[in-house]
């Protein structure tokens, strides 16, 4: 299954992935014949032959190398394009599917597991195809090959070969087996000790003010042992691999100069001549050492394999979030009205834990509505449903009156513009960012939408103004100054409906209150969702949505929820009092 | 915590183009490698010698017994010459054995050789990290500190278990094998070596061709990972805003790019193996058809040895031939093995000759009793504690109780010496009180807490602590007697109750839960599926942002030093847990000399002094009333009109 569906990304590098076994096929061939020819050289001139005779062998030997270095270049040039290639469709392959991941599929492999899979394991799979398509067929061939000419040419002597080539084989596939779970093992304590490195180093100054170091070192060196003990008799089990092999070389060399020199002498060189002698030394090299790189493949193949799941995983992850189908599909939002209609929700990965029970509100078209609760209480997780990032386990959520499942998925989200709670800007000037609301803005409406967002005064003393580079993660702007030009890439979309995830809460309360009140002015029809930590950015809301554990509390202005609301209350007193006076 | 694995620290082992390899670095990797281990070293080295060496013979018995079996070839007599024949095998089974034990005690030797000197390097380093000042993590990315431990180390193993050993195998024998070519014949040699000196220049322009392209690629990688990283990690803005279409585009540009330099990297590996081994072939060829001619035009030969053209010359030399071409290949293999792990020593060298923090302090933190109203010293744990100040001059010795008193006199400060951060700051703390850091970011507020634990030197001015200035206390004492609360709560991977101990190690398991519940962690940490045992891990997410800074004020807590830091933490945690964690803090500073770098008005609200920061420089002190009546900064700041980050 995994196979069928990695070859699947081979695509246009097909004829390059076939042509290099082929190629090196050819090559192998060659190498094989050159010692067998060789011989025949060897023994003319033992012969006496004339020059002539020597100078037309030695030609016909330097023609077959000449044509096995061209094979060889020719099928390390294709092995190269097919291996890139396969590479490339395949990264090319996951990036598509996680683009087309709902937020569930994002939330189940995590960030980093798909930058992972998408960098380290492409790279070892990538790695683990060049290998099968170039010596993972030219070994076991060469061996094959070198075996058949060996008993061709040396007769009575090739059978050295029966005796040291299960030998050897043996000791590769025992050392293999021994040593490739001690090695996975490794692996796994040795990414630990470095991950306890990396705390280390970021946690610094933690280390220095507690005075730890000595008590680092010491944790850094039992770990450290622990991985060198293993490493130690992991590699103690592999380095036997090396003498092995030389015994069966000097086993080869042996037995064929004396049982070789003894047939030579009694058959006057008629069932081998001394130039078999040299070229069964040629082909023992030949079958030994590609004994060894087939072990060799044998075991990347199978830590590659390891990697190819990974991948195959994220290929046939499903996305649960679609499109309905083209023909159904409805393609405009008439109004922003929005509606909840006895929803439940619980994420995917947790399915025991409802986050939302039972919520059933109405959202008039054009309407401030501020949402409050404590973190956990299923805020965010509310606005998350408007714009179908996520689907509500039951019950219904309705857009402009319809279905939000009814709606072609890119229609709905262009009309519900979201201000997330995690601010993302990408590496790349402020006008590429704020466009990401609209492709077509003109610099006048960059102007505009940030003079909203109170963001143009900060992007006007930078360099180059709109065109200044934000930098990888936005390191260079301060959490305030992300959070104005997010606001401002929300407007520019001209939605039917703008949610702010708490993404104000950075920003001084003046700001706060001047950019609610340039968004009443500019987007007068469009339906606005606030969600905040601090009561004043809700006050003036034409509706405040208090939410606790899930559900409903109450409904309201302002004024109404002082009067009637707990929570409500107690939130907004714990914030205007300044905290319990007794701190001290 | 994203940004450490950002693509700026990723680098690949291996040399940049330009970048050269210090003078005496493969002096002092074998130096140190010797020190560790001095007997096993000279042990490995004489028997990869003898097993070369041995291993270069071969030609010379196959030169004998192909001369024997030249004599007897006509007669077909094999009892006559039986003798001779096995004698020589016989000798040659000898050879063979010692190569073979000598072979099995180098490769075995290696492994340990090899593991042991990577623990020993790997400590080195780590040691050496942990002393360096905090000055040398603040220039240099995570990544590439974490290179150290994974890309360069584990260059330095293939270096040090493959690349050495072959190497030297490779040296001996190419050398024995020219000895014994010259002693047989000048005019084949020079055949040899004419061949074997082209395929150096070959190897050489493929290879450097090879290691431009792989660097590229490794720029590539980087880039497409950095934007796999940002995309990925951003993907509900990509979702939200319909982005993925032009992500996918923009993708595709940087997959096309990487496609282009990673397959001409692999071209240039790929035919190196062809060409080298084919070079080999056609040498092969060469040698035969030149010795063949030799003979048959009977060329006077010129060697060492004397003799004449003969096929048992010819034969052995086809030998030396095919592995002298093996050994090349077998070198252009290891090449950029030894770059990439000399150039892996060499950045974990420098690391190592960093200069470790100084400490010339020479006031001590002691344990004492109280006698007839007189300190005097003990080793039993009193609880009680002072400052241990030999005066040299006069010859004598003062205890000065441990207080928590702080001045600062005058201090100006900077990071490097374009830019100076503190100009003249002064202030003081009594014990117990509480003083709140206000201002913009870069105001300088953590600069003068990382001064206070001596994490930076001042430029100018003077730090005390109870009176005495910080330079003289040992820094080991002075950080034991200030604590620190940071934004990054920066835990270990261990335990809940390793993670409270990490504040002081001899504290009992009753201490540390008596620490959590006095400031509010016990509640959660109870809740937790293991209690007290939960595994925490550094950067994994199985705890909240604010259960880990309950879990940070904790730990010190159980430290319990007279003077606190604090930094509080931006970041937006509800207002519930918020009120949980203000409490942590609040019950921490209680009885404490607190320095608070502020970021809620309720903390700032009940600080004694408020010191309002600008440009490095102190605008405005005092309590919150006063303050408030002086309408400066403070005042706008609190009623809003400011903002505060």
């Amino acid at each position: 299954m995994v196979i069928r569906k990695l070859v699947g990304s081979i695509r246009q590098y097909l004829a390059s992935t076939i042509a290099t076994p082929l190629l090196i096929m050819g090559e192998v061939i060659l190498e094989c014949t050159i010692p067998f020819y060789m011989a025949e050289l060897v023994n003319r001139i033992n012969a006496g032959a004339a020059v002539s005779e020597i100078a037309r062998f030695g030609g016909i030997l330097a023609v077959m190398a000449m044509g096995s270095l061209a094979f060889g270049m020719v099928a390390g040039f294709t092995s190269a394009t097919a291996s890139c290639g396969f590479g490339r469709n395949l990264r090319s392959d996951m990036y598509a599917a996680v683009n087309d991941f709902s937020f569930d599929n994002i939330d189940r492999f995590s960030t980093s597991s798909l930058v992972t899979r998408m960098t380290t394991d492409i790279t070892n799979v990538q790695n683990a195809f060049m290998m099968l398509t170039r010596i993972a067929v030219r070994a076991p061939f060469m061996m094959i090959f070198a075996f058949i000419m060996a008993f061709r040419l040396g007769g009575r002597m090739a059978w050295i070969f029966v005796v040291v080539v299960p030998i050897l084989g043996a000791t590769l596939i025992r050392v293999a087996y021994v040593a490739m779970p001690l090695f996975r093992r490794i692996f796994k304590k040795y990414d630990r000790m470095n991950e306890s490195v990396e705390e280390n180093i970021t946690g610094m100054r933690v280390v220095k003010s507690f005075v730890r170091e000595g008590f680092e070192e010491h944790k850094f060196d039992v770990a450290s042992e622990d991985v060198r003990k293993d490493f130690t008799k992991a590699e103690k089990i592999l380095a036997w691999n090396q003498p092995v092999m030389q015994f069966c070389l000097y086993a080869v060399m042996v037995f064929v100069l004396s049982f070789g020199s003894y047939v030579v002498i009694t058959t006057r060189g008629v069932e081998a001549d001394i130039g078999q002698i040299s070229a069964m030394l040629t082909y023992s090299f030949m079958i030994l050492s590609s004994l060894m790189m087939t072990s060799m493949i044998f075991v990347m193949v199978t830590l590659a394999s390891e990697s190819a799941n990974r991948i195959v995983e994220v290929l046939d992850a499903k996305s649960d979030i679609v499109s309905p189908d083209p023909e159904h599909a409805c393609e405009s939002v008439a109004n922003g009205s929005i509606e909840f209609d006895h929803v439940d929700f619980a994420y995917k990965g947790n399915p025991d834990n409802m986050v939302l029970k039972d919520v059933t509100l109405k959202i008039e078209s054009g309407k401030t509505v501020g949402i409050i609760g404590s973190t956990g209480s299923g805020k965010s997780s509310l606005v998350q449903l408007i714009p179908r990032l996520y689907d509500p386990t039951a019950g219904t959520v309705r857009v402009g009156g319809v279905d939000v499942r009814e709606y072609d998925l890119d229609v709905l989200r262009k009309n519900v513009a979201m201000v997330l709670q995690k601010n993302v800007l990408f590496e790349g000037t402020i006008a590429q960012n704020l466009r990401w609301g609209n492709p077509d803005a003109t610099l006048e409406e960059l102007k505009h939408a940030c003079h909203l967002s109170c963001a143009d005064e900060f992007i006007e003393s930078k360099e180059g103004g709109y065109e200044y580079r934000i930098d990888h993660g936005g390191a260079n702007i301060s959490g305030g100054q992300k959070q104005r030009l997010c606001i401002a890439r929300a407007l520019l979309a001209k939605p039917k409906i703008i949610i702010f995830d708490d993404s104000t809460s950075a920003v001084d309360t003046r700001t706060d209150a001047m950019i609610r009140k340039g968004m009443r002015e500019y987007i007068p029809e469009t339906t606005k969702l606030i969600i905040a930590q601090r009561t004043a950015s809700v006050e003036d809301a034409d509706m405040i949505i208090v939410i606790d554990d899930g559900s409903i509390s109450a409904v309201g202005t302002h004024q109404e929820l002082l009067k009637n609301n707990d929570i409500y209350r107690e939130i907004y007193e714990s914030q205007n009092k300044g905290g319990d006076d007794d701190g001290k | 915590m994203a940004s450490n694995h950002g693509p700026k620290g990723r680098r690949g082992p291996g040399l940049a183009p330009g970048e050269k390899l210090q003078k005496g670095i493969v002096k002092r990797v074998v130096k140190d490698i010797f020190s560790f281990f001095p007997v096993r070293l000279p042990i490995v080295l004489t028997c990869i010698l003898l097993s070369a060496l041995i291993s270069a013979m071969p030609s010379i018995f196959q030169q004998k017994v192909i001369a024997v079996i030249e004599t007897a070839y006509k007669s077909g007599n094999w009892t006559g010459v039986k003798g001779d024949i096995f004698g020589y095998v016989r000798i040659l089974v000898l050879l063979y054995s010692i190569a073979l034990i000598c072979n099995v005690i180098f490769t075995q030797m290696m492994a340990t050789i090899t593991q042991g000197t990577l623990k020993k390097m790997r400590g080195k380093l780590f040691e050496r990290m942990e002393r360096l000042p905090i000055k040398f993590f603040d220039r240099r990315p995570v990544g590439d500190t974490m290179s150290l431990y994974t890309n360069d180390i584990d260059a330095l193993r293939q270096m040090i278990s493959q690349s050495f050993p072959q190497m030297l195998n490779t040296a001996v024998m190419i050398t024995t094998v020219i000895f014994i070519m010259l002693y047989y014949s000048i005019f084949m040699t020079a055949v040899v070596l004419s061949g074997v000196a082209l395929m150096f220049v070959i190897t050489k322009f493929i290879g450097g061709g090879s290691a431009r392209f792989f660097f590229k690629q490794q720029q590539a990688i980087g880039k497409t990972e950095g934007y796999i990283q940002e995309t990925i990690s951003g993907a509900k803005v990509v979702k939200v805003f319909c982005h993925e279409d032009e992500c996918r585009e923009e993708f595709e540009q940087l997959n096309e790019h990487l496609f282009t330099v990673a397959s001409t990297a692999n071209k240039y590996a790929n035919i190196l193996g062809p060409i080298l081994n084919n070079m080999g072939n056609i040498l092969y060829v060469i040698v035969g058809i030149a010795g063949g001619m030799f003979i048959a035009t009977g060329a006077r030969n010129i060697g060492l040895g004397g003799m004449g053209f003969s096929i048992s010359l010819v034969v052995p030399f086809l030998g030396m031939t095919r592995m002298f071409c093996g050994q090349i290949g077998q070198i252009s293999m290891q090449i950029n093995a030894v770059v990439a792990g000399l150039a892996g020593c060499e950045r974990i060298y420098r690391v190592m000759d960093e200069e470790p923090e100084s400490d010339e302090g020479y006031v001590h933190l002691v344990n004492v009793r109280e006698k007839n109203g007189e300190l005097i010293e003990t080793d039993e744990k009193t609880g009680l504690w002072a400052w241990k100040h030999p005066h040299k001059m006069e010859g004598t010795v003062t205890y000065t109780p441990l207080r928590g008193d702080i001045v600062l006199d005058g201090v100006d400060f900077a990071y490097n010496e374009e830019k100076q951060v503190l100009f003249d700051v002064s202030l003081f703390a009594k014990p117990g009180q509480k003083v709140a850091f206000v201002g913009a970011t870069g105001a300088g507020k953590t600069t003068i807490t990382n001064l206070l634990n001596r994490f930076y030197d001042i430029a100018d001015g003077k730090i005390r602590y109870d009176g005495i200035n910080i330079n003289k206390i040992c820094k080991v004492d002075l950080r034991h007697a200030v604590g620190v609360v940071l934004q990054d709560t920066n835990l270990f991977t261990g335990s809940v109750m390793e993670n409270i101990r990490y504040g002081r190690l001899d504290a009992s398991d009753e201490d540390c839960i008596a620490a959590a519940k006095r400031v509010g962690a016990h509640d959660f940490i109870s809740h937790l599926p293991e209690g007290y045992d939960t595994i925490v891990s550094g950067n994994a997410a199985n705890l909240s942002q604010g259960q880990r800074q309950l879990l940070s004020i904790a730990r010190a807590a159980v430290a319990d030093p007279p003077v606190m830091i604090l930094d509080e933490a931006t970041s937006s945690i509800d207002t519930r847990t918020e009120a949980t964690v203000q409490a942590g803090m609040d019950a921490l500073m209680k009885g404490r000399t607190t320095f608070v770098i502020a970021h809620r008005l309720s903390t700032v609200k009940n600080s004694d002094v408020i010191i309002v920061l600008d440009h490095g420089r102190i605008i405005e002190r005092g309590s919150h009333d006063e303050l408030l009546k002086a309408k400066g900064q403070y005042y706008r700041l609190y009623t809003g009109a400011f903002e505060l980050e």
